[in-house]
């Protein structure tokens, strides 16, 4: 199986290749066929290769742990490095590993419904044949991101859904905002990359390899040669050089701002690249370069901080947005940064546990949005309200999706985000790294993140769909809001589905994980349960159909500095527009003075020397046969000079 | 007949070049300068011949090295004095200290 795994992101290039050829101006309608065809068979044989379990030789102790038998490998030299010291092969290869084969399912099957969706969402769309070629194109680099056995393919994949996502992002291009928001997103991301691209580089030049298995065993010997620093500070930079690419990828704290205005994309490219997968890619690295993160303490408190901070900041900001997708883009970064707090605690199983299930639910809530969306053409939502008698179907999954959001026992979110509380509460790692107080201070953090999150995801439910309904400019009165077709519901139901049950596999992954912490205390149970009804009752008691607000309210105190995003966007802005100008102006002052000088300077010494130089051409004749004939005379007497002189 | 020693034509020699470079560097005339560059051949020739005869006599060198300069001075005035004609009507002199367009 393990040879075939290639295949899986295969399939979907070549049905952006086929779509396009064939399908970008005529034949649109074909264009989604293709895509659906592949990503059905990549979806086949990514659950094979789960089913296959060909890593069960031995996977023993934890997440981090590879067996040598049978190889889950397949790898190819592409370009080997002779000059090299020590020799580096560049290498295409898939890895097949629990970590691998669980995103691998997750990926095909939310891409794979979010395809179908797709064909009503974006049904009349003079851009549909590009959407689907894009949307091949991501599902192809996101596939191969997964399935990647070395850093540096997992790099380049990196980088191709990196671009993808400012393609899908700035697909509306003749929209400036969304022209715009690409550019953020792109921008903004590319300052972890950087970070990322370096600790690539540095790794690979001590260790001699891509690998991830033989990057594995040379950290687990200390085997590294770290060409600047000690072992254990090196490894550590390295670590913080990876999450840092993890963090622009994964819209952590302080390079989260990009995510929000990513919404300007079509709603199902939210759901697939800035809610289920792309995004969670940086959780995806992060776990699979867990061992490097594991030999580097300081670094895995790192994470688990940011993570924790990113995740209590973005639920405030969840509460004051009244753009549904908003509301869930920031609800996406506040879960994302959970994941991280989950690894950060010492627990890739939370983390990654979180991340399938936040997939699912996550995705939902997107889809469900976009069907609301798609329904009243608004994205406000105070201009929505009353909607859950008109669309039944959506109201329902939408609830599911909230409730797995929220946390609530028995949908899917309540366990994994119970996972995550629990591997803070019962963290080594932290209580060593930041001390008792600290890791109190963390979960805490993530309780409050768990309240908050009940909170907006009922008010964001309440204000949609329940209440009357409210004015809405963009919409005609005759124009009643409706039910989205099947081609749109019934990927809903199945998400909806996934949403309910993924959590009840906890058991299950937890064994193809092999092992895990076992002892989730009931207290942490309570402690979460409680708070997210606590949340739920708060929304409740404030968006009740007939306290509602009617109308979107100005935002005042605190809730003003949390619709203002915590003025961090502005910060940058600030930052940009007066330090980096003023640095700009300053050097432009330095070009024209200094450099720019430097040369006038030499032309201008070039030119007085041909002033003073240019008196002795006299333009007389005997003048120059005068001094030929000197020179000539004094030749002679020099060369007599010497022939009498010389030997 | 007793020869006359090579010094002589040496001296004579000297002298002649002398009196062409002086002529060439001196005259205001561009026929004068002219005149002083085929004294200035000449005396090189008598060289010649003084070397050829003292030194060399079997040898053909010098005589031949004689006529072709002779050839190359009669070449050497046609076309000197082509170009002063061309001076004369583009400047209406031949006074070679008017001569200076080349000036820097």
């Amino acid at each position: 199986m393990a040879q075939h795994i290639w295949l899986i992101p295969a399939l979907p290039l070549a049905a952006c290749l086929l779509i396009g050829a064939f399908c970008l101006r005529d034949r649109q309608k074909w264009a989604p066929a293709f895509l659906i065809l592949a990503l059905a068979g990549s979806l086949a044989l990514s659950v094979t290769a789960l089913h296959a379990k060909p890593w069960l030789g031995g996977l023993g102790s934890g997440t981090d742990e590879w067996s040598a038998a049978p190889s889950p490998e397949w790898r190819l030299t592409w370009l080997s490095i002779e000059l090299a010291v020590p020799r580096l092969a560049i290498e295409v290869g898939t890895l097949l590993d629990p970590l691998s084969a669980v995103m691998l399912v997750v990926v095909s099957l939310v891409a794979l419904l979010i395809q179908i969706f797709s064909i009503g969402y974006m049904h009349g769309d003079s851009g549909y044949g590009r959407y689907f070629a894009y949307m091949g194109l991501f599902s192809f680099s996101m596939l191969g991101l997964v399935a990647s056995n070395n850093l540096l393919l997992t790099y380049i994949f990196w980088e191709l859904v990196g671009i993808c996502s400012y393609l899908l992002i700035g697909f509306w291009y003749r929209k400036p905002e969304a022209a715009q928001a690409a550019k953020k997103a792109f921008v903004v991301t590319r300052f972890g990359d950087v970070g990322f691209l370096l600790g690539v580089l540095a790794l690979s030049k001590s260790a001699g390899t891509f690998n991830f298995i033989e990057l594995h065993t040379i950290i687990a010997q200390h085997a590294l040669i770290p060409f600047f620093f000690g072992q254990s500070v090196f490894v550590t930079v390295v670590a913080l050089l990876i999450f840092s690419g993890a963090v622009g990828k994964s819209a952590q704290f302080p390079l989260h701002v990009w995510l929000p205005d990513a919404m300007e994309g079509p709603t199902p490219v939210s759901a697939l690249i800035h809610a289920a997968t792309m995004v969670a890619a940086g959780v995806y690295l992060v776990a699979r370069t867990y061992f490097i993160f594991k030999a580097a303490p300081a670094a895995l408190v790192t994470v688990a901080c940011i993570g924790g901070f990113t995740a209590f900041m973005a639920a405030t900001m969840a509460t004051a947005q009244n753009d549904i997708k908003r509301v869930l883009a920031y609800s996406t970064i506040s879960q994302l940064g959970y994941m991280m707090l989950g690894l950060g605690a010492g627990s890739a199983l939370a983390g990654i546990f979180h991340l399938t299930t936040h997939a699912f639910f996550k995705a939902l809530l997107f889809l469900c949005a976009g069907s609301v969306i798609h329904a009243v053409h608004s994205n406000d939502l105070y201009h929505m309200g009353g909607l859950g008698r008109a669309m039944k179907i959506t109201a329902a999954t939408t609830a599911v999706g909230g409730l797995a959001l929220a946390g609530i026992w028995p949908f899917s979110g309540f366990f994994s985000k119970d996972a995550i509380l629990a591997s803070v509460m019962g963290s080594q790692s932290l209580a060593a790294g930041i001390g008792e107080p600290g890791r109190l201070a963390l979960f805490g953090l993530a309780l409050l993140t768990v309240l908050l999150t009940g909170y907006y995801t009922t008010r964001m439910w309440l204000l949609a769909f329940t209440g009357a309904p409210r004015e809405n400019p963009l919409c005609d009165l005759e124009h009643k809001p409706h039910e989205s077709p099947a081609v749109m519901t019934v990927p809903l139901i199945i998400l909806a589905g996934f949403a309910l049950c993924a959590g009840w596999f906890g058991g299950p992954v937890r064994w193809f994980f092999g092992g895990g912490h076992g002892a989730e205390s009931l207290l942490v149970t309570a402690l979460a349960t409680g708070c997210a009804l606590l949340g739920i009752i708060a929304g409740w008691v404030r968006f009740r159909p007939v306290v509602a607000p009617r109308t979107a309210p100005a935002w005042a105190g605190l809730g003003r500095f949390f619709a203002d995003k915590w003025y961090i966007d502005a910060a940058y802005q600030w930052f940009a527009t007066h330090v980096i100008l003023g640095a700009s102006l300053l050097f432009a002052w330095v070009d024209r003075h200094v450099v720019n000088g430097f040369v006038d300077g030499v032309a201008w010494f070039t030119g007085r020397v041909g002033v003073a130089i240019r008196r002795t051409e006299t333009g007389q004749l005997q003048f120059y046969a005068l001094i030929i004939f000197a020179a000539a005379v004094i030749a002679g007497v020099v060369l007599a000079a010497f022939a009498a002189g010389g030997p | 007949m007793s020869a006359v020693p090579v010094d002589f034509y040496l001296a004579l020699s000297a002298v002649l070049f002398a009196i062409g470079a002086y002529g060439v560097l001196s005259r205001r005339n561009a026929v004068g300068v002219l005149m002083g560059i085929e004294l200035m051949l000449n005396a090189a020739n008598i060289n010649f011949l003084a070397f050829w005869r003292n030194i060399a006599p079997k040898a053909m060198e010098g005589q031949v090295f004689v006529l072709v300069v002779i050839t190359v001075a009669a070449a050497e005035a046609a076309v000197g004095l082509a170009i002063i004609l061309s001076i004369y009507r583009r400047f209406g002199t031949i006074n070679v200290d008017d001569v200076d367009l080349m000036k820097g």
